[in-house]
C-alpha cells in the first residue's frame, strides 16, 4: 500500500470519542482520521470496543461523548448513510434469497456504483455459477464473499468492515486485500477490524488503538 | 454520487419480503390453520345451537382473527434482526418510515389477506347470515391493516429484548381494545338491522391516521429498541 | 430574567442532587400522607353521614375514587417524564417514569378491587362490564405493557427508552379507548347504574375525599422518591457519589 500523501482530504475525523454502556465507559477517548484514500487497522484486544466502534461510525449507536465529524462537518445520520457501507458479524444475507436476489436488494435500497452490475460483482468475488444459490446453501466462506460482494456494488466511499478475514481462506485474503487495494486507490477510505495482532493487511496500514 | 430513488428501493423491499414468505408457504398457512381450528372449537364449547352461533358468529371471527395475526406478528422483524438484514436496511440511505411501512404493507399482503379470504367460511361455520357477510369483510378489511400497523410498532418496540410473544399480547391488548369494539359493533349492527356505517367510519377514520403515523411511530421505535 | 428555573431544574435532574432533594423531602411527604390520610378515613368512615340510598356501603368511594384519579394522574406525570426522557435523555426522567409505573399500577388495581367489592351489595355481581370499570382494566393492562417491557431488556436504560415509547402511545391511546368503550356500552345496554353524580354529593362527604385525594398525592411522592433513590444508587453504583455515601452508612 503506497503512503497516502497529506494533502487527501480528511473523510472522518474523531475527537474525544467516547462510549458508555450503562455507565462503564467501553471505550475512548479516540482521536483518529481517516483521510481519503486511507486504510486503517482497528487494532484491540476482544471487548475493546472494535465492534461497538464501527457501530457508532456506521450509525447504528448513539455518540455519547466526544466530535464526530465527516467530511469536515458534524458528523449527521442523513448525510452520512449511503455514503458508508458496514459488514458486519451478520452479513445482512436472507438465506431463503440466492445470492443475485440479495444484492439485488441491496442495489435497490443503495444504487450502485457507476458501470457495476450484480452479476459482475459476484463474478469478482468468485462466486460466478452460484448466482441462483441460496445462500442457505453457501458455504461460511462463500457467504462472506457475497457479502463482500457488496461492497464492489454500491457507492459508497467509507468501507466499515468488521473482522473482514474470518471464515476466509488463503484466496479469499488475498480477495479481500485486492478490494481494498482498489478502493483506497480510487479515492475511497476503510476501517478495518482485527482482533489481537492478526492483520493479513499487506504494508504498513494506518493503526488506530483501543487502548491508549 | 447519486442516491438510489426512493421508489425502486420501496419495490426491493416488498418484493424482497413477498419472496421470501413464498419461499416459506407453509408459515403463510399457520394462521389461516389456527384461525380454522380455533372457529370449529365454538361449537363444540357452546353447542350447536343455530341461534347461539349466529348470536356469536361475527365477534368470535374477529377475535380469532386478531389472535391469529398477533401469532404472526412476532415473526415480523425477527429473522431480519438475527441475519443482520435489518441493520443494512436501517443503514441505507432510505427514509426508514417509508421502507417500515412496505415491510407492513408485505406482512399485511402475507398473513391478513389470506385469513380475510377464508372469513366468509369461518363465518358461514358459525352461520352468519349471509346478508351481513359484506359488513364483516368491510370490517376486517379495515380492522386488519390496523392491527398489522399498531402491531408492527410494538414489535419494533421489543426487536431489542429477550423475546416474549406474550409480552406482545399484553402490549397489543390496550391498543386493539378500539378496533374490535368497532369493527364487531359494525357487525352487530348489520346482523339487528341497525345502520353500521358509523362504526366502520370510525375504523376508516382511525386506519388513514395510523396509515400517517404508525410506520413513523414504527421507525421511532426501532430506533430507540436498537439504540440508534 | 426567569433563567433560575431551568438552571434549577437542570441542576436537580443530576442524580447524586435528586438523591439528597428526594431524601429530605420524602419523610415529610410520608408523615403528611398518612396523616392526611387518617383524617380522611375518620372523616368518610365516621362522620359522614349513611347515603340514603346505598347505606354504608357507598363509603368504599373514599377509597376508590381516590385512587382512580391517582391511576390517571400517575400514568400523565409517566407520560410526561417519558417525553422528556425521549426528548432530552435525562436519566432521572427515565428513572421516575419507570418508577411510576408500579404506584400506578397499584393504585389502579386497588381501584378494580375497590369497585367490585362496591359492585357486589350495588349491582349484584363482582364485576359488571360498566364503561368506567373497563377503562380502568385497560389501563391497568396499559401499566403492565410499560412494566413488562421495561424490564425485558438487558440494558436498563433501553428498557427505560423502549417503555416511554409505550407510555406515550398508551396516553394517545386513553381517550380512545374511553370513547370507544363508552360507545360500546352504550350499543350494549347493559347494567350500568349511575349512582356517583357528583351533584349528589354533600359537603360532608367531599371534604374528606379531597383530603383523600391531598394524601394520596403525598403518598405518590414518598414512594415515588423512596424508589428513585434506590434506582439512582444501584444505576450509578460505580460513580464516586455512591461510594461517598457508601462510606459514610459503614461508618455509622
Amino acid at each position: 500500500m503506497t503512503a497516502t500523501p497529506d494533502a487527501a482530504p480528511i473523510l472522518l475525523e474523531a475527537r474525544a470519542l467516547s462510549y458508555y454502556r450503562q455507565d462503564e465507559p467501553v471505550f475512548g477517548p479516540l482521536d483518529f482520521s481517516v483521510r481519503a484514500g486511507e486504510v486503517a487497522l482497528i487494532e484491540g484486544d476482544n471487548g475493546s470496543g472494535k465492534t461497538t466502534l464501527l457501530r457508532i461510525l456506521a450509525g447504528l449507536l448513539h455518540v455519547d461523548d466526544g466530535e464526530l465529524h465527516w467530511r469536515g462537518r458534524p458528523w449527521r445520520r442523513e448525510e452520512h448513510l449511503g455514503d458508508t457501507v458496514f459488514l458486519g458479524h451478520h452479513l445482512g444475507l436472507k438465506s431463503d434469497l440466492s445470492a443475485r436476489e440479495n444484492l439485488q436488494v441491496a442495489a435497490g435500497l443503495y444504487g450502485t456504483r457507476c458501470g457495476r452490475h450484480v452479476d459482475g460483482a459476484l463474478a469478482d468475488v468468485g462466486l460466478a455459477g452460484y448466482e441462483d444459490e441460496p445462500v442457505r446453501r453457501l458455504s461460511a466462506g462463500q457467504k462472506k464473499r457475497a457479502a463482500l460482494a457488496r461492497l464492489l456494488l454500491l457507492p459508497a466511499t467509507l468501507w466499515l468492515l468488521d473482522e473482514p478475514y474470518a471464515n476466509l481462506d488463503r484466496t479469499g485474503i488475498d480477495l479481500v486485500n485486492r478490494l481494498l487495494a482498489e478502493h483506497s486507490s480510487s479515492g475511497g477510505a476503510v476501517l478495518v477490524t482485527s482482533h489481537g495482532a492478526v492483520s493479513f493487511l499487506h504494508g504498513e496500514p494506518k493503526r488506530v488503538r483501543m487502548h491508549a | 454520487m447519486s442516491h438510489a430513488p426512493l421508489a425502486p428501493a420501496c419495490a426491493a423491499v416488498l418484493r424482497r419480503d413477498l419472496t421470501l414468505a413464498w419461499r416459506r408457504r407453509g408459515d403463510i398457512a399457520m394462521p389461516v390453520l389456527y384461525a380454522l381450528i380455533v372457529t370449529t372449537l365454538f361449537p363444540f364449547a357452546l353447542g350447536p345451537e343455530d341461534a347461539l352461533l349466529q348470536r356469536i358468529a361475527g365477534g368470535a371471527v374477529l377475535v380469532t382473527m386478531l389472535l391469529a395475526m398477533l401469532l404472526a406478528l412476532d415473526a415480523m422483524f425477527r429473522s431480519d434482526i438475527e441475519d443482520g438484514s435489518l441493520e443494512q436496511l436501517m443503514l441505507s440511505p432510505q427514509p426508514l418510515a417509508l421502507m417500515m411501512g412496505m415491510k407492513i404493507l408485505a406482512h399485511w399482503i402475507t398473513t391478513a389477506l389470506p385469513l380475510i379470504i377464508i372469513a366468509p367460511l369461518l363465518a358461514g361455520m358459525l352461520h352468519l347470515p349471509a346478508a351481513v357477510m359484506p359488513v364483516l369483510i368491510y370490517a376486517l378489511l379495515l380492522a386488519t391493516p390496523l392491527l398489522s400497523l399498531l402491531g408492527a410498532v410494538l414489535v419494533a418496540l421489543t426487536a431489542g429484548s429477550r423475546r416474549s410473544g406474550m409480552l406482545l399480547a399484553l402490549m397489543l391488548l390496550p391498543l386493539c381494545v378500539p378496533v374490535v369494539i368497532f369493527a364487531a359493533g359494525a357487525v352487530a349492527a348489520a346482523q339487528q338491522g341497525l345502520p353500521w356505517l358509523a362504526p366502520i367510519a370510525w375504523l376508516g377514520a382511525a386506519l388513514a391516521m395510523a396509515l400517517v403515523l404508525a410506520p413513523l411511530a414504527c421507525a421511532a421505535a426501532l430506533r430507540i429498541a436498537l439504540d440508534a | 430574567m426567569a433563567n433560575w428555573i431551568p438552571l434549577w431544574v437542570h441542576k436537580l435532574s443530576s442524580p447524586p442532587n435528586f438523591y439528597r432533594f428526594a431524601g429530605t423531602l420524602r419523610p415529610w411527604a410520608l408523615v403528611l400522607a398518612l396523616l392526611l390520610g387518617a383524617v380522611a378515613l375518620y372523616g368518610g368512615l365516621v362522620l359522614a353521614p349513611a347515603d340514603y340510598q346505598q347505606g354504608d356501603a357507598y363509603r368504599i368511594i373514599f377509597i376508590h375514587v381516590p385512587c382512580a384519579w391517582m391511576g390517571l394522574f400517575i400514568y400523565g406525570v409517566m407520560a410526561v417524564a417519558s417525553f422528556i426522557s425521549l426528548v432530552w435523555r435525562i436519566k432521572l426522567a427515565e428513572v421516575v417514569a419507570m418508577e411510576s409505573a408500579p404506584i400506578g399500577a397499584a393504585f389502579t388495581f386497588i381501584t378494580l378491587v375497590t369497585g367490585s367489592l362496591w359492585g357486589k351489595p350495588m349491582w349484584g355481581t363482582w364485576w359488571t362490564w360498566d364503561a368506567r370499570l373497563t377503562s380502568e382494566l385497560v389501563l391497568l393492562f396499559l401499566y403492565l405493557g410499560v412494566i413488562g417491557l421495561y424490564h425485558s431488556f438487558e440494558d436498563r436504560r433501553q428498557g427505560a427508552r423502549a417503555a416511554a415509547f409505550l407510555a406515550i402511545i398508551g396516553i394517545i391511546n386513553v381517550p380512545i379507548v374511553h370513547f370507544s368503550v363508552n360507545w360500546w356500552n352504550t350499543l350494549h345496554q347493559g347494567s350500568t347504574v349511575r349512582i356517583l353524580g357528583p351533584s349528589k354529593m354533600s359537603s360532608e362527604m367531599l371534604w374528606p375525599l379531597l383530603t383523600m385525594m391531598v394524601a394520596t398525592k403525598f403518598y405518590y411522592i414518598a414512594s415515588l422518591f423512596g424508589r428513585v433513590r434506590t434506582d439512582l444508587l444501584s444505576m450509578e453504583s460505580g460513580k464516586d457519589w455512591v461510594r461517598q455515601i457508601a462510606a459514610q452508612e459503614s461508618q455509622r
